[in-house]
């Protein structure tokens, strides 16, 4: 990726580049809108929704919609706003993430490095895990969390995201172990290291850059996931896209759109400050999820 | 001894992943499946009924309502995307200035939740205020957008918003392949005297083409699955005019007490999901071995 682009500004004629300028404007103005919208509506008051334009900046920062969505606002008959919810994604995201991570650290490592046979064929056969559909395991996987008595606790959907994110963990952890030299494995055996020394003290050291990725594309996906969220959880146990899902939707006579909005940046919040921070690594592992094999 | 133990170690370290790995898939399918054919309303029964439940599923408008709205979806929102994104993948590989800030707001939408995406969209598409206020505000006193209550338009809100949120992915992707093409071809193809716009759509887009199939493979088998962003945004209204089938089998599932329909409709997903990716993961598993 580290190639030029291809097109030097000589070739296109002024015109041509004052379009290709218009139309990235244009883009960029269809992309920050709904960002903006919601910022500057959280900041007003509903008088001020009603009287001015969509795009207008607030008349100043009045932060009461932000308080009113994290801790007060009604979804259904409770009035705690958001923050339980927000803890709950949290308690649900932190075990889940790493448990998926070193799970899918360990499965790539021997995928790669340790292939037996057979092993080529097993993993195509969890690969399809990326890929399907997850109605399919929603109405036998109530069953079976009802049966070890996880049904709506926070562990259970743990235990559902671990084994969702399986799959796409030990892709990325084994097409990334793959550029690792066989020969450095095998001359470490040679020195009598066993097969967790390999691991612990030469193949983990190289991964940062593949574990930054998993860390981030497992986070995103869970802290964003609605589908398992909404199936599994309970009263007490309801990720923060269900609880901002239950808000938006909650009827009742005046809607406060203020609050909505800054209920749905909070609910987005912690992505999109890892995308900034760490924007680098979910890029990669879009493309990692993407290209396959 | 400790030879044999560590010929099987790394067998036995996989071993968990992969019992349960493919217990979640592949025998949570089948139950899925056994479950299709049963009688099962309320709560899962074993009694077998045949395809009594295809056949009821086959026979209900609200299903079809899903799967023409699938239809449309899929179509516009893997298409709008593909498009979008190669068009800004070609234009920002034009030497622009601050490219790095454009990519990075082209595709911070994929890092939110559908159900936020949702949220937001459903404001600014909201009749009467959003985008309806706005343009009035402008002075077009008569300007009417009032898609996301209208039955026949409501789904066309739902592609909006997904080509949102994920044009900006496809922009990556494309933009990723665009950098690795060689560029001694386009060398030569410049002295040929060819122009740009020839180049590109005689050279660059061709070369493009596993990483399109990708993409499409990436956004359709999204699309098939596409749940978060239909609750959020209409939750399958007005009526249940933007039902897709995963809104339907959730509430065929969950709030009908209809499961054995649930799982027929999740059976046709599954089905149509094997039929995209089945010879899309076998030939990219063919085509790129890693034995070394």
């Amino acid at each position: 990726m580290t190639a030029k682009p291809l097109a030097s500004s000589s070739l296109f004629p002024s015109a041509g580049r004052m379009l290709v300028y218009a139309v990235l404007a244009l883009a960029v103005a269809f992309f920050l809108l709904p960002l903006y919208a919601m910022l500057v509506t959280s900041f007003k008051d509903a008088e001020e929704i009603r009287s001015t334009s969509l795009l207008a900046l607030p008349g100043g920062l009045n932060w009461s919609a932000w308080f009113t969505a994290w801790s007060s606002a009604c979804t259904g008959v409770d009035c705690n706003g958001l923050r339980p919810f927000f803890w709950n994604s949290v308690s649900m995201a932190v075990p889940a993430v790493l448990i998926s991570t070193v799970w899918g650290a360990l499965n790539g490592y021997v995928l790669s490095l340790w292939k037996f046979r057979g092993s080529d064929t097993l993993f195509g056969l969890l690969l399809f895990g990326v890929f399907m559909p997850f109605q399919v395991v929603l109405l036998p996987m109530s069953q079976v969390l009802g049966w070890l008595g996880l049904s709506s606790s926070i562990t259970g959907l743990v235990l559902v995201h671990c084994l969702a994110g399986l799959a796409g963990t030990t892709l990325f952890f084994r097409n990334y172990y793959a550029a690792i030299p066989k020969e450095l494995v095998n001359a470490a055996r040679m020195d009598g290291a066993s097969f967790f020394q390999i691991f612990w003290r030469i193949v983990l050291p190289l991964s940062t850059p593949i574990v930054m990725v998993t860390l981030i594309w497992q986070f995103t996906n869970i802290w964003n996931d609605f589908l398992f969220g909404v199936v599994f959880s309970g009263t007490d146990s309801k990720p923060i896209t269900v609880g901002l899902n239950n808000l938006a939707n909650t009827s009742s006579s005046v809607k406060a759109y203020n609050v909505d909005m800054a209920a749905a940046i909070i609910a987005g919040l912690p992505t999109m400050v890892i995308y900034v921070l760490a924007g680098k690594f979910f890029v990669r592992g879009l493309t990692a999820g993407a290209v396959k094999g | 001894m400790k030879n044999s133990f560590e010929t099987w170690l790394p067998k036995l370290v996989v071993a968990p992943a992969f019992v349960l790995g493919f217990a979640f898939i592949y025998g949570l399918m089948v139950w899925n499946g056994v479950l299709s054919f049963s009688a099962s309303r309320m709560l899962p029964n074993y009694e077998w009924v045949g395809l009594a439940q295809y056949d009821k599923l086959w026979a209900m408008d609200r299903w079809w309502v899903a799967l023409k709205n699938l239809g449309i979806f899929g179509v516009g929102y893997v298409g709008g995307s593909l498009l979008i994104g190669v068009l800004l993948a070609v234009l920002l590989d034009q030497k622009i200035r601050a490219e790095g800030a454009l990519r990075t707001i082209y595709l911070y939408p994929m890092a939110l939740s559908f159900v936020v995406t949702g949220t937001a969209w459903k404001w600014l598409l909201n009749p009467g205020m959003g985008l309806e206020k706005l343009v009035r505000d402008w002075g077009f006193t008569n300007f009417e957008f009032g898609w996301l209550v209208d039955t026949d338009m409501a789904i066309y809100c739902v592609v909006i918003a997904g080509i949102w949120q994920s044009a900006g992915f496809a922009m990556a992707l494309f933009l990723a392949g665009l950098r690795g093409i060689d560029d001694s071809i386009i060398k030569a193809a410049q002295v040929d005297g060819a122009s740009l716009p020839r180049i590109y759509w005689r050279i660059v887009l061709p070369a493009l083409r596993p990483v399109f199939f990708s993409t499409l493979m990436v956004l359709s088998h999204l699309a098939i699955k596409s749940f978060d962003l239909v609750m959020a945004l209409t939750a399958g209204g007005p009526g249940f005019a933007t039902d897709v089938p995963a809104t339907f089998m959730y509430t065929m599932s969950f709030s009908r007490g209809q499961i054995g329909l649930g799982a027929a409709s999740a059976t046709m997903m599954l089905a149509t999901v094997a039929a995209l990716v089945i010879p899309y993961l076998y030939s990219e598993l063919r085509s790129k071995p890693h034995d070394r």
